[in-house]
């Protein structure tokens, strides 16, 4: 196959990639133009459909079904929220794309508000990415400037003011309800749904949430068309009828025990041996992999021997990972323990469960307090079973929590005590007792 | 007499329009009273309440779940020093890094030097691992802060 030529991050690190003259230089919000002055929302909706685009963020809901969801004829107002609050540990293409080329960001954001007859967008922005928040800031004024935000965008009738609002360091804001409920400037709890935020969002009105990365990908595809879209990715398996596909290009993120941690865009659908010895320049200091996080924390742990799984919207699933998740990869190599990924792994979650449903606040205290005296050689054999029970209760899977922070904290857990199970059993009955690396106080 | 200046008031009050209730102002008004005083002490959410007509129970509420503000018994300091122990760090070196700076400060994560110049604290995955091990100065990333360079960041902080 040949070499992809990216499109999401062609503008990465050129000279002034984050003006709009540059953009507009670019044939940038050609396609905002086209669409408002050639398409009716629906329309765009039903390009966006066609596409097979699915939401970026880690859930891969289709996005053009999505926008359908929110109720027709509706008298307004309808929101658009945009979720920038990319928190899963090792993800941070969303930060790349809005610290270097925000107009496209911008330009999604704008196309699907025209596309949803939405009268306000909310850019929800974690707090960290300061430097977003100024990229962002300055994109939003130029467009206001330049008549592609505001009132009568283009002539056309069409209205839209776009908001930042950051958030204050909460994991749980990245999902669509708490992001709802912090916005309205309450605790960040998930809600109950239905109804989905599509029937009844932000301030009680329908609202769509979509991912930055999803946004980026809306631009380009009113621009390059559904064809060119689709001619990129995995199409979908024809032994399941309810595969939507896994069309288009994906940020990848590489980190971790690699030579060259970085952003690339491919087509969806890399292999993850591919993405470690090709783009992340392969393992460091010459040692081998003992295994990865495949797309965020969230979806649970690969061993080395699983490296040639694809990663699109079905690959991870076939060697029990959760998901494609963030197209996230953060590799270890065979020095490290895997007692001390565990641990690091069940400290997040313990840290970012938001406290509202038992099961989790209270689970993944316990994961964390496990793999704790686990990592310390502390640990019992019967711990691992434990760990695994509570792994398979808490989450919206089993039914026991409202969101999906659980499932995502029982994951790795789940897969670290079935896949690297022999690693355990020895830490354990060798009993070796290790200070932890940092008295960095609490967990 | 009251704690917010009036220059501090309106700044808040320019968010009302934005939203179609004022609750939603909470966060905005809380980072501008926090950068501003580097707190937001009790009498400060008693005056966010009155500005958005809420409670100062429901603005607490919503500060408290955040962990992120300050309140007047432990006010931040200059610079707030922020340094990632996720999972992509923690392979490179964050922990490390985090024990160094908290030796080298004379302070564990949550506290502020005594000359009141650097807030040391701890994080989650801040999105910098391309750049790991990475830390926060207030809210722009440093990245591959290894530590034969964390003296000369510390020094730099410090001037």
């Amino acid at each position: 196959m040949a070499e992809y030529e990216p499109v999401l991050l062609r503008r990465v690190g050129k000279p002034n990639s984050q003006s709009i003259e540059t953009y507009l230089a670019d044939g940038g919000y050609g396609a905002l133009t086209r669409a408002v002055t050639t398409l009716t929302p629906e329309q765009v909706v039903e390009t966006i459909k066609a596409s097979g685009l699915r939401g970026r963020g880690g859930a891969g809901f289709p996005t053009g079904l999505k926008w359908t969801f929110l109720p027709k004829n509706h008298p307004g107002p309808i929101y658009l929220c945009v979720n920038a609050d990319e928190s899963e540990p090792c993800t941070f293409n969303n930060r790349v794309l809005m610290e270097e080329d925000p107009h496209q960001v911008l330009e999604g954001t704008i196309l699907a508000a025209y596309a949803t007859r939405a009268w306000v967008a909310y850019i929800y922005l974690r707090y960290e990415y300061g430097r977003c928040f100024r990229t962002m800031q300055q994109a939003i004024q130029e467009a206001y400037a330049k008549g592609f935000l505001g009132r009568d965008i283009l002539g056309r009738g069409f209205h839209l003011d776009v908001y930042l609002h950051r958030g204050a360091g909460a994991y749980i804001c990245g999902e669509e309800t708490g992001l709802i409920e912090s916005l309205e400037g309450k605790r960040a709890w998930p809600r109950i749904k239905p109804p989905f935020p599509a029937v009844e969002g932000a301030f009680r009105k329908p609202t769509v949430v979509n991912n930055v990365e999803t946004l980026a990908c809306v631009t380009h595809i009113m621009d390059r068309g559904v064809e060119w879209f689709r001619s990129i990715g995995v199409p979908p398996d024809p032994r399941n009828p309810r595969d939507a596909g896994s069309y288009g290009p994906k940020l990848y993120n590489i980190s971790g025990h690699v030579n060259r941690p970085g952003t690339v865009e491919l087509p969806l659908g890399v292999t993850v041996r591919e993405l470690v010895d090709k783009h992340g320049g392969g393992v460091w200091k010459g040692r081998k992999a003992k295994g990865c996080i495949p797309g965020g924390i969230s979806m649970g742990l690969m061993t080395e021997a699983e490296f040639d799984t694809p990663l699109d919207f079905n690959g991870p699933s076939k060697v029990g990972c959760l998901g494609l998740g963030t197209g996230a990869v953060t590799v270890f190599d065979e020095q490290t323990s895997i007692a001390d990924v565990l641990y690091n792994i069940c400290r997040f979650f313990a840290h970012e469960s938001c406290g509202q449903c038992t099961p989790c606040r209270e689970g993944t205290g316990w994961m964390l307090k496990m793999a704790d005296r686990i990592r310390r050689g502390q640990g019992r054999l019967e711990d691992l079973e434990i760990l695994r029970e509570i792994g398979n209760a808490i989450g919206i899977m089993p039914g026991t929590t409202i969101c999906g922070l659980a499932d995502g904290a029982g994951w790795p857990v789940k897969n670290a005590i079935t896949k690297f199970r022999a690693e355990f059993e020895e830490l354990i009955r060798r009993g070796v007792r290790r200070e932890p690396l940092v008295g960095s106080g609490s967990h | 007499m009251s704690l917010l200046s009036e220059e501090l008031r309106q700044k808040i009050l320019a968010y009302v329009p934005r939203y179609p209730r004022k609750q939603a102002v909470t966060l905005p008004a809380l980072h501008l009273v926090h950068d501003a005083l580097r707190c937001v002490p009790r009498q400060a959410i008693e005056e966010i309440a009155e500005l958005l007509d809420l409670h100062p129970a429901e603005v607490h509420d919503t500060m408290s779940f955040y962990g992120f503000f300050r309140d007047e018994n432990n006010p931040l300091g200059q610079t707030r020093l922020w340094v990632c122990r996720s999972l992509a760090c923690m392979l490179r070196g964050g922990e490390e890094l985090l024990a160094y700076l908290s030796d080298k400060l004379g302070i564990a994560p949550g506290q502020t030097t005594a000359d009141g110049k650097i807030s040391l604290e701890f994080a989650e995955c801040l999105g910098g691992c391309d750049g790991a091990p990475c830390v926060l100065v207030n809210d722009e990333h440093r990245m591959n802060v290894t530590l034969d360079r964390a003296d000369q960041l510390l020094d730099e902080l410090r001037r």
